[in-house]
Parts: structure tokens; sequence; C-alpha cells
């Protein structure tokens, strides 16, 4: 194998594998570090910059980066980096002197955001610092999207919601609410805007359409019910409520069903465990209410009689799953009836552009979503940006920030007269964490302590209303144990091949095998013959320059690193060195600025 | 040394031996010696060599004397019995400890300045007792307790980091071992696991005195450029002469070799050793011959490494001393100590 290019940006990025599983890369370790050390106000900046929404997403985030942590190929269970993320929002002190501002001074463009969900919010975040004059454009009379209309309140509360976009709308947004755009050619044809952000969601719940769904009012579409319940138009339910479909809108409709006077919710599935869309964490909180989850039935009809919903009929399947974990399609063993009062469809939801003319030069796939460039964010109309939900059909809040920070960049870029496609790469500064003969800047020794456990209000308690928020937040001696479990992957290890003696000191002392001297060789073959076969594919082995001795090389296995410096505290020479990378992102305002480089001087 | 232990954790795919510990259950505390010694690299290749031995821990044997190398038992097989004892002594102690419990497996780890200097006496005569142990000589020309004096084995003109360069000469452990009737001799560097576990294996499993001359440089003393105990100069002018592969008793050969180039020795215990001769001229079971070789290769400043004399015949001290199969330390009370009237008896025989 060729010596890896750890200038690439992308190749120490990779090893924090949080980081890089997020869309908007929060730098999570350096965020956790921050809290470790009290300093929840930077933790809360650092987030900020990235994820723009810590408190929200501190609680009701998809998370991507925690199935990635490494803990759990290290052990089993992810640091609750979500968790963390809201300790920082939960004691963080007034940070509004921090934020961006907008300048007095305007720069001539007026740019459109239609929505005011979490893609519009980003953009709009990003652009008026640099002196946009933003427009929101939203459809309800409040803000927020979906994640007020379609999270409920005891998982988010309001008031975080508020306050965190109250931060973006106070650099003066020009917020129009209630005011729904039904012609999209015509928004266009009055040319007052430079460019147009859509950031308007999946807002179409889908159907069911089984004999006996329009005969009577007691079946309900999930985001449609959610939304009423959020804005208090409905406050009751039947007693008996069956949900079907898996996900994590189906979650959020039984819980809010306990909620409004349902007793006895079952969410039905059509196949067994393993195979649900809904997060493990969602479905856990969801079955600590005694919601049950009734796997294995596929919905065939509604049952009503003399006009009223009675029951749904099921047909009971049983799949076989091959070695692959493949599942078939699932043969039917008996049809069943299951009563109830109230059905909610929670079976996914779509995009809708009733409102997009499709001659405007906007084109649309097979599926009905417009077509949007991966990178740039812009439809093949020029101008018109799409984000969110909006842009490649439903997500996450996380994927959505992550869109508008792109399409940020694409409106200034656009704005300016630039080539869209001339974005500032990403850059890495590395910087040595020793400080002194066997210190380092950062807390190395290995944590075993596991994973702690959300506290949770009182089973009881938490169904008098509907906006208790379940969650407590962790508590600061949870706080202090959980932030050591994190493996500080940012801090790498960067190896000098002509310092090295091959003493073999740092593959004794390595607790997790991941470092062998060999010959080089291709690699797979080179994968197969490392002191633990590194077996994990989508890990990358970091293999040096030749060594000055025997010439062979140094490999290591990034896959177990546990970051704990022991190789680099082993080394006579000084070969391996802990250093912490931090990925330079650039946003917005650093292609206004167009030197990347101020970042590394605030790093 | 470090501040932090070893983190408890193992890799999840780690290998596990035929009775069910990971190689990090062979493993000591976190050494206290200079990052990069040899010596600690040494340390890990007995870790692995116990290890694949499949070695029950609580009966192992270690034993040492004083010096850097006699620190190390410390560092592998925290769970076996251990004996740290007096300078240049540890020959005797490990005779005492090998005539009461015969069963145990001993490792003896000393060092150039422990054997060579203080111990000679001790190291000759357990040669000649053919105790069954392994006697590893972590051997680095110097001193690096007492920070960094010529030892007995310092080449001539060999000069460490500071101070003129050594004009006595030097103590070859292998060329004596050899000389003196020892069953097993070898030579590995502690920079070449790969040879070195294989050799600790086979000395382990060598019914006699297997002697194991390690060189394992002095990071902080002696690896300068004009030393002949550096990584450097010994990677330089290795020469390994014949290349050493240990088979256990169950295992088949499975290394391919060319005709007449292998040559399998039968060991006691069923396993086997396999040499692959590098010099076609070397015969490991000729000791006139070896002693020649070796005296040639010095002469050539080649640093000669792998098993470089074998006679797998010779009586060990329990059976030359006809002692009883059973340790001493398992027979009961009464019947290991039969009283005065019994002595009374032998003594009267000698009358």
């Amino acid at each position: 194998m060729k010596p890896t290019n750890t200038q690439d940006p992308n190749y120490f990025h990779k090893v924090v594998d949080c980081q890089w599983a997020c869309p908007a890369h929060t730098d999570v370790p350096r965020y956790i570090r921050m809290i470790a050390q009290g300093r929840f106000s930077d933790a809360y900046m650092v987030n900020r910059e990235s994820n723009i929404f810590p408190g929200i997403l501190g609680r009701v985030c998809d998370r991507p980066c925690e199935p990635a942590c490494r803990r759990i190929r290290v052990e089993d269970k992810a640091v609750a980096i979500c968790r963390l993320k809201r300790v920082a929002a939960d004691h963080r002190d007034d940070i509004s002197d921090r934020l961006p501002k907008a300048p007095s001074k305007k720069n001539g463009h007026k740019i459109a955001l239609i929505g005011a969900g979490c893609a519009s919010l980003a953009v709009a975040n990003d652009l008026l610092p640099l002196g946009y004059e933003v427009t929101i454009f939203e459809a309800l009379d409040k803000t927020g999207g979906l994640m007020r209309t379609n999270i409920p309140q005891f998982r988010l509360p309001p008031e975080t919601l508020d306050e965190e976009i109250q931060y973006i709308l106070d650099m003066g947004v020009d917020l129009k609410l209630g005011h729904r755009i039904n012609s999209f050619d015509d928004f266009l044809e009055q040319g007052a805007f430079d460019a147009v952000f859509v950031g308007s969601g999946a807002p179409k719940g889908k159907e069911l359409d089984l004999p006996g769904r329009f005969e009577t009012n007691n079946v309900h579409i999930g985001i449609e019910w959610l939304e009423s319940v959020a804005f208090e138009h409905i406050d009751s339910i039947g007693k008996k409520v069956l949900i079907i479909g898996v996900g994590n809108t189906a979650m959020d409709c039984c819980r809010s069903s306990l909620r409004i006077g349902a007793k006895e919710v079952k969410v039905m599935a059509r196949k067994p465990r393993g195979f649900f869309k809904a997060s493990d964490w969602e479905l856990e909180d969801a079955e600590e209410e005694n919601v049950e989850i009734i796997v294995n039935h596929s919905p065939k009809a509604f049952v009503i009689e003399n006009h009223k919903l009675v029951g749904m009929l099921f047909e009971e399947m049983e799949y076989q799953i091959d070695d692959q974990g493949k599942i078939d399609r699932g043969k039917v063993v008996r049809e069943k009836i299951i009563h109830c009062d109230d059905v909610i469809l929670a079976i996914g939801q779509d995009n809708a552009f009733p409102w997009i003319e499709r001659d405007i030069g906007i084109e649309f796939d097979k599926w009905d979503c417009p077509i949007v460039d991966e990178t740039t964010m812009m439809s093949s109309r020029a101008g018109v940006f799409f984000g969110g939900d909006a842009a490649f059909g439903p997500k996450n809040i996380i994927w959505a920030v992550a869109h508008g920070h792109e399409a940020a960049i694409s409106i200034h870029k656009y704005c300016s007269k630039e080539d869209l496609n001339d974005r500032l790469p990403p850059g890495m500064n590395l910087a040595s964490q020793k400080m002194g003969m066997h210190e380092w800047s950062y807390s190395n020794d290995y944590d075993t302590s596991e994973r702690r456990l959300m506290p949770h209000v009182d089973l009881k308690e938490r169904f008098k209303q509907l906006d208790i928020e379940v969650e407590l937040g962790f508590t600061l001696e949870q706080t202090i144990k959980e932030v050591e479990r994190c493996l500080n992957c940012d801090v790498q290890t960067v190896f000098t091949a002509n310092l090295c003696i091959e003493c073999d000191a740092c593959i004794d002392i390595c607790p997790v095998d991941c470092l062998t001297i060999t010959d080089n060789d291709e690699e797979d073959k080179l994968r197969a013959r490392l002191t633990v076969p590194a077996e994990n594919m989508e890990q990358d082995l970091y293999v040096s320059e030749t060594l000055p001795q025997t010439e062979r090389v140094m490999v290591k296995d990034e896959d177990l690193c546990i970051h704990c410096s022991l190789c680099a505290e082993r080394c006579p020479t000084g070969a391996w060195d802990m250093q912490k990378s931090t990925l330079l992102l650039p946003y917005a305002k650093d292609e206004a600025n167009s030197n990347i480089m101020s970042k590394v001087s605030n790093n | 040394m470090t501040y932090i232990g070893k983190p408890n954790i193992v890799h999840p795919k780690a290998a596990k031996n035929s009775i069910g510990l990971s190689k990090r259950d062979y493993e000591g505390v976190v050494s206290t010696l200079c990052a990069g010694c040899g010596h600690d690299s040494i340390t890990a290749a007995i870790i692995q060599a116990v290890f694949e031995l499949d070695i029950q821990p609580h009966e192992l044997g270690k034993m040492s004397g004083i010096g850097c190398s006699s620190k190390t038992p410390a560092y592998f097989v925290s769970q076996s019995h251990g004996f740290n004892s007096v300078h240049g002594r540890m020959p005797s102690v490990t005779t005492g400890a090998n005539a009461a419990n015969r069963d145990l497996t001993y490792i003896g780890v000393s060092g150039d300045g422990d054997s060579l200097s203080i111990g000679m006496g001790q190291f000759a005569h357990v040669i000649r007792r053919n105790l069954n142990m392994t006697y590893i000589i972590e051997n680095n020309g110097v001193y690096g307790l007492t920070k960094g004096q010529y030892s007995a084995s310092a080449d001539i003109g060999s000069k460490a980091k500071k101070g003129p360069a050594n004009q006595q000469k030097p103590i070859d452990p292998v060329s004596m071992g050899i000389a003196l009737g020892a069953t097993f001799v070898a030579r590995g560097f502690s920079g070449d696991k790969e040879q070195l576990v294989p050799l600790i294996k086979a000395a382990i499993r060598h019914k006699g005195f297997g002697l194991l001359d390690i060189i394992s440089p002095c990071v902080t003393f002696n690896d300068n450029v004009e030393s002949t105990k550096s990584y450097s100069h010994v990677r330089k002018f290795y020469h390994q002469v014949i290349d050493t592969d240990f088979v256990p008793p169950a295992d088949e050969i499975k290394a391919k070799y060319k005709k007449g180039e292998v040559m399998p020795i039968k060991l006691h215990d069923g396993s086997k050793i396999v040499f692959r001769k590098v010099d076609k001229q070397y015969d490991p079971t000729d000791r006139a011959g070896a002693y020649t070789y070796l005296r040639d290769s010095i002469n050539k400043q080649e640093v000669i490494t792998g098993l470089l004399y074998i006679d797998k015949e010779c009586d060990d001290m329990h059976e030359i001393a006809q002692c009883s199969d059973r340790p001493l330390s398992k027979i009961p009370y009464e019947e290991l100590v039969p009283g005065t009237g019994e002595l009374a008896k032998i003594m009267n025989r000698f009358r």
C-alpha cells in the first residue's frame, strides 16, 4: 500500500467516527472535553457553529453519531453524545453577546426562504451576518416547521424551540407568518428576490387505502394528527388506539395518544424486531410507557360496523431471515381482527409541491421530487435552491441544517456571481497535545464506566399534561461520568517513520493490538496478517512511509484505537505523537472572507 | 514509565489459547523501564510464547537476580510464581525451586551483568547441572541501572553514549555456553520477535537447560551509532544462521521447505523444532562445529542468531540425581520426612 496521506483532511476526519457520521460534522470530542471542564457556554457555541440548534438537537436529534461511536466497537454502548449536547444547552450562561450579528449596512441582496423550519432557519443563520436581507414565508402562524408540528411537546419543550429560533430571528429576519405561497410561478415572476430557498419540508403523510378507509372519521394521518395535537385542535382520542407503522413518527403518535385519553395503545408492525424504522431509544421510551408493539401484522382492512370504526383486520405474517440478515416477503399465516376506537397511520411521508408549477424550469424526477444538486443544493432553475426534507425526501433535522449551510454558501456564491462548484475545501489543523514527559492535554485514561441512563419523569406524573418533558437531562454527577467515556478520537496518533527505531514498544503496549510492523503489501493481504486481522473494512489502515532500519512499514488499524496515548508514551524517539485534529469546515462566512486560515487561529 | 495503567480492555477479536486465556491474561504490571528498552520487547515475546504454549499461569515460576533485566519478571504473567533474588544468584535459587517442585515451568531472566560478572560462577554451574529451565540473558553491553558503564559483554571498540570506547575483551555467553556443555544454546534479538518467540517456546519445551542470549539494546545509554549493541548495528550485522520454527505436539509441520534444507528435531514432549538452514555448512547438533563457526563469526563481527546448538539426549538435574518423579512439594510430609529412625538407618549404610 502507499503511505497514508494524512494531509488529506478526510483521513483524520474519518477517524473521528461521530463527527464523520454527523451530517453537519459537529466537533463532538471537542465539545465533550469542554463540558468536562465545565465550559458549558463554550461547548454550546462549538455545537451552534455546526448544528445551530444544540438545545433542540440535544433532545430530538436522530443521532447518527451514536451508532458510529467507536465505543460501541470497543465494548457495547455509545457515548451519550446527544444527551451531552443537551447538558451544554441546559447549563450554558447567557450567550447572546457571542451570537453572530447582522451588520447594519446590508449588501443589497434579498433572499426569500420558503418555510420557517430548520433548513430555512439554517440558511438565515449563515446569510444574515453577511449583510443579506432575508425574508421567511411561512404558511402556518408559527415558526419551527416540523420541529413544532411533528415533535410532541413532551419531547421538545416549546420554550427551547422558541429560544433557539429567536436567536436567528433577532438578527433581523423579515418574518411573514400565515403566508402560504400558492403559485411559485407568480412568486418568482414578481422578481423581488435575488435567490429563493425552498425549505418547505415533506408535509404529506402517506395514505393507506384499504377497504373501509373513508367510511369513518377515526382514521388519522400521523403527521397531520400530530400537528393538530400541537396546535390544540385535537385534545382527545379513543380508549383503544392502533398505530400503523413503527417509525419515529409512530412513536410520537403512540406516546401523544396516551397523553390525551388513550388507555391501550398498540403499535402494529409488519415485520419483526430488528427491521423497525424507529430508533432504538425511541422504541425504548415508548415501551417504557407500556405501549405494546405487535410484530408481524400486516394491515388488510378497516372493520366498520354501523358506520363506526371497531377494529382492524390484519394478516399475521411469518418471515424467513437469511444468513446475511435479509428478510423475505413473508407468508400469511392467519387473519385476525384487533379491536380499536382510532387508527393512526404513521407509514411515512412524501414531498408535495402542489404549489410549484411544472413548467417554470424546475425539473422533477419520477417520484415527483425536485432534481437538486447534492453539493450546491440548487435546482435546475438558477437561483432556486432546495434543502431539508424538501430536497431529497424525509431525513431529519441535522440533515436539514447541513443542507442549510451548503445552500447558504451556494446562495452567497450565486449572488456574488461566482462558480457554485468552486467551493472552499475543508481544512485540517493538527496540534500536538504533549504537555510533559507523560502528560497530555486531554484525559487519556480509559474509563470503564457504563453509559449513564437518562432520568425520566415518573410514569404517573408524565401523563397528566401533554407538555411535561419526559427526559430530565443528565445530572452533574452523570455528566462527569459520561464525558469520561469519550475516547477523544480527534486526538490522533501521528507517526513519523524516519524517527522509528523499530523497538516494538508501541506494539507491545497497545491494549487493543492495533499496531503491526510488517513488510508492505496490498491492502487485503496486509489486513489479513496484522496482529489482529483488520476485518472492519469501513475503517482505514494507516500505513507509514518505509521504516529506515528494515524497510518494513508501520501499519495501524484505526478500527479500535482508544486514543490512550500509550504508543506515544512508550516511544523512545517521539515517532508517535498525539495530535489533535481540528476539522476546518468552511461556512458561508468563510467563503465571504475567502480565508479559511483565519479559522486556524481561533482553534 | 507511564502515568496511566494499560487500559483493561481486550480487542473483541483477540485470539484465545486452548485454556481460554487471551494474551492480555499473561501480562504483568506496566513496565517501569525506559521507553523503547529492548527488555520490554523480550517481555512481550515471553508473553506471546507462554500464551501460545497454553501454560497455566500458576504453573510458571519466573526467577531473576538484580538489574534492569531482573526487573522484567514483574511485567509478565502476574498470576504466576516469582522470585526476585540476590544479584547473580538466580541460578541457585532456581535450582532450589526446581528441586522442590519439578512440575513448574521455570523462566529465569538475567542480564549481561547479572550472569557474566557477579553471577558468572553460578551461571557456569547451572549449565553443569543441566537444570530444566529457560535461562534468558537480556544482553545490552552496559550496566543500565547504574547509568551505563560497560559490562562484560561489551565489544572492543564499542562506544556507549558517554566516555571512551571499551578496550576489554568481551565474554560471549553463547560460546561459553557451548564450551561448558549447555544442551540448548540460542541467540535472538529483541527487535525480531518472529524469530524470538519460537526460540523461547523451544527453550521452554527443551528438557534441560535452555540458554537464550538475547541482544537487547539499551535505548538510554547504548543505542548510539558507535555502539555494537544498538538497534541499527545489530540489524546491519544480523545473520540468522538458522531459521527455527517450533511446532507443538499435536500440530503437523505445515511450512513447506525445499528438500535437504529442513531438519526436524523431536523433543521429549512430542513437539518438534524445525530448522531451516540458511547456511548449509551449519549443523546445530555438532558442538565442536558450532563452536568453530561461532568464533569465526565473531571475528567477522557478525551477530549470528538462531538455535545454534541442541543436545536433547542429555539428562537433566533430576535424572542425574535420580530424583522422585513426584515433585518434593507434593509428597506428604510423613513420607518426605520419615523421621530420625529412618535417618539413622541411612546413616548406618555409610558407616
